[in-house]
């Protein structure tokens, strides 16, 4: 039995070479270069690092990351979904274009991105200025930051989205209309289940994406400390300082606070897809 | 079979190339090394505003180097924000020289050893060949009838300016507020510092460099004066067209000295400091100044500030040295962490 496997032909070479490459490329990628962001906070001590990263304006920096990021994450969901749902369940003129440009954020230098967005959301903005005499101020306020993070995030959702939906088995509506379900009842208990960890997948990526997220947002946001300051740029201010322990520790609780939150998000993920299968 | 064939041609192929740009890197390496007379190459790291005047000086001074030495020599320049540039020449960018922002940020190399101590005195004007200022440019017509600091604390006035603690020229700003305002109270600094806490209270976008805050002001329509420095104003006034913004002079304002200086580990390294050198002393020649002139920086060279003084009000002007001391005890007392412009931003600190 054992000798059947070990002659068994894969496509890729045995377990021990695959994983050795696995091993080597993530530590070239991912973990030297993370090791060496602890490396960098080691002149910091305990206590300097803890005064650092519950400074005031460090923790409202944090609030209005998260909070933005996960705002716009759960707005994609929904928007995303719609999209994703209009993409594969019907057909109109221009179809494929539409699909491409889904993807254009993605390719879009955030930098940009962020200043188009505030050429039009600002008060003399085309969409700005509409907003404007009802007193909503769309950039340079947190709104703006959301918006931001919106249009960077929503190809997460679709594209996470869009291959479950593709895949979905018909007959099982069909089967579900015959029984006598309305559509309301067929798309909550039909087809929502199965795209529960499609959907929460997008929302972690688009949530993890706006936390970290710079370019796009340093230009809308207007950066007021306690209002409109982002985790990102309290860092790039503490490296122009030169504080490179500061900023670290910045970024390490950044970090720390993201992972936990992911964590979170992929054990309820993996918890509603062994519930539905 | 066919496809062994192809493996062979690209493998084939991609060593013919490696070696013909192996035998270019050598064949470019070859003139280096011959005599006296072989091309250099010098880099200047520079911040953002500079990028056409060093464009024009490079000319000029390679000019003159190939006049005087017969040797040719090309410049390379780079841009960017000036904390941001200080920061990559630490981490290794092979400068020769660098003509930044703020003298913190060549301190900043002097402490880990790339800049000799006393860079400062090594060229004339603590070795900055020219200067600037901080000015108010305001709406065409001044519709806030903006003249001085004060005017802008005064009720609805929006002011732009830049993130101190992102962008240096902000630094130099927050300075020249600072410096009108203890000169107004007698030099009590508690009311400087609450002069300034509500000039930042009038702004309501904090952009993260200068070039962000002038689109802002500019572009986007937004707030009433911008805080900018002299030539950066000029130039705005220049090319967007006079009947659009107003240059207002202040009654005072701080004399901006972005320094210059060699990076002596790496001119020492690649042997360029002669031409390194000479490089930096062109910029206070005649020729050289009126480069910088030409580009809105203040000469220092008496004969050429003579011919542009029309384009330079005379204004009364502080140096940092005469009010903060050195860039190292500015930035811990005002900029750090902690430091009077974060207190500014603490809550129940008005």
């Amino acid at each position: 039995m054992s000798q059947v496997q070990a002659t068994r032909k894969r496509v890729l070479p045995g377990f021990g070479l695959t994983m050795g490459y696995s091993v080597l490329y993530l530590s070239l990628v991912v973990l030297v270069p993370l090791s060496a962001l602890l490396l960098n906070s080691t002149g910091l001590t305990w206590e300097k690092f803890w005064d650092v990263a519950t400074d005031v304006r460090v923790l409202a920096s944090y609030k209005v990351s998260f909070l933005c990021a996960a705002a716009a994450a759960l707005i994609d969901l929904f928007l995303g979904l719609l999209i994703a749902w209009v993409l594969v369940r019907y057909e109109f003129p221009g179809k494929r274009i539409f699909d491409a440009v889904i993807d254009l954020p993605f390719a879009l230098p955030t930098a940009v991105a962020g200043v188009a967005l505030t050429a039009l959301y600002a008060q003399n903005g085309w969409i700005g200025s509409l907003f404007e005499p009802l007193g909503w101020r769309m950039a340079y306020s947190q709104t703006g930051i959301t918006l931001a993070l919106m249009f960077i995030g929503i190809p997460f959702v679709v594209r996470t989205v869009q291959p479950v939906l593709e895949e979905l088995d018909k007959d099982e509506e069909e089967v579900a209309a015959t029984l006598g379900a309305g559509r309301w009842r067929i798309f909550c208990s039909v087809i929502v289940p199965e795209l529960v960890p499609p959907l929460l997948t997008g929302f972690a990526l688009a949530f993890a994406r706006g936390i970290g997220e710079y370019g796009s947002v340093v230009f809308i946001s207007g950066n007021m400390p306690m209002k409109t300051e982002i985790a990102p740029l309290l860092i790039m201010s503490k490296l122009e300082q030169n504080d490179y322990a500061g900023a670290t520790a910045v970024a390490l609780m950044l970090l720390v606070i993201s992972f936990v939150l992911l964590f979170v998000i992929n054990s309820i993920q993996r918890w509603s897809r062994r519930r539905t299968v | 079979m066919k496809r062994q064939w192809k493996s062979g041609l690209i493998l084939g192929l991609s060593l013919v190339l490696t070696m013909m740009l192996s035998a270019c890197g050598a064949s470019k390496g070859g003139t280096e090394v011959d005599g006296s007379s072989a091309a250099v190459e010098l880099l200047n790291v520079s911040y953002d505003p500079t990028r056409e005047l060093y464009e024009a000086y490079n000319k000029a001074f390679a000019a003159h180097w190939e006049k005087e030495k017969g040797q040719k020599v090309t410049i390379k320049q780079s841009h960017g924000g000036s904390g941001k540039q200080s920061r990559s020449v630490q981490d290794g960018l092979d400068a020769d020289v660098v003509t930044l922002a703020l003298g913190y940020d060549i301190d900043a190399l002097q402490e880990k050893g790339l800049v000799q101590e006393g860079w400062q005195s090594k060229y004339e004007h603590n070795s900055a060949p020219y200067t600037s200022t901080i000015v108010l440019l305001v709406r065409k017509g001044n519709p806030k009838g903006i003249k001085d600091w004060d005017d802008l604390i005064r009720g609805d006035v929006q002011v732009i300016t830049p993130n101190p603690k992102t962008s240096g020229g902000a630094r130099w700003n927050y300075l020249a507020a600072w410096a009108y305002a203890l000169k107004k109270n007698n030099n009590d600094e508690a009311k400087a510092q609450q002069f300034v806490q509500e000039l930042y209270k009038h702004v309501p976008v904090l952009d993260s460099g200068a070039r962000g805050a002038t689109t802002t002001f500019v572009e986007r329509g937004i707030g009433d004066v911008l805080i900018a420095w002299e030539n950066e104003a000029l130039l705005s006034v220049k090319e967007l067209g006079t009947d659009k913004f107003d240059i207002v002079y202040p009654s005072i304002s701080i004399l901006a000295e972005p320094p210059v200086a060699i990076v002596d580990k790496v001119v020492d390294k690649k042997g360029t400091r002669e031409v390194a050198d000479a490089y930096l002393k062109y910029l206070y020649s005649e020729e050289g100044q009126t480069i910088a002139a030409e580009n809105y920086y203040r000469p220092t060279l008496e004969s050429v500030t003579a011919k542009f003084k029309d384009q330079f009000p005379k204004l009364e002007l502080v140096t940092l040295k005469d009010v903060f001391g050195t860039w190292k005890e500015t930035q811990q007392k005002h900029f750090s962490d902690k430091g009077i412009f974060d207190q500014i931003y603490v809550p129940g600190s008005s």
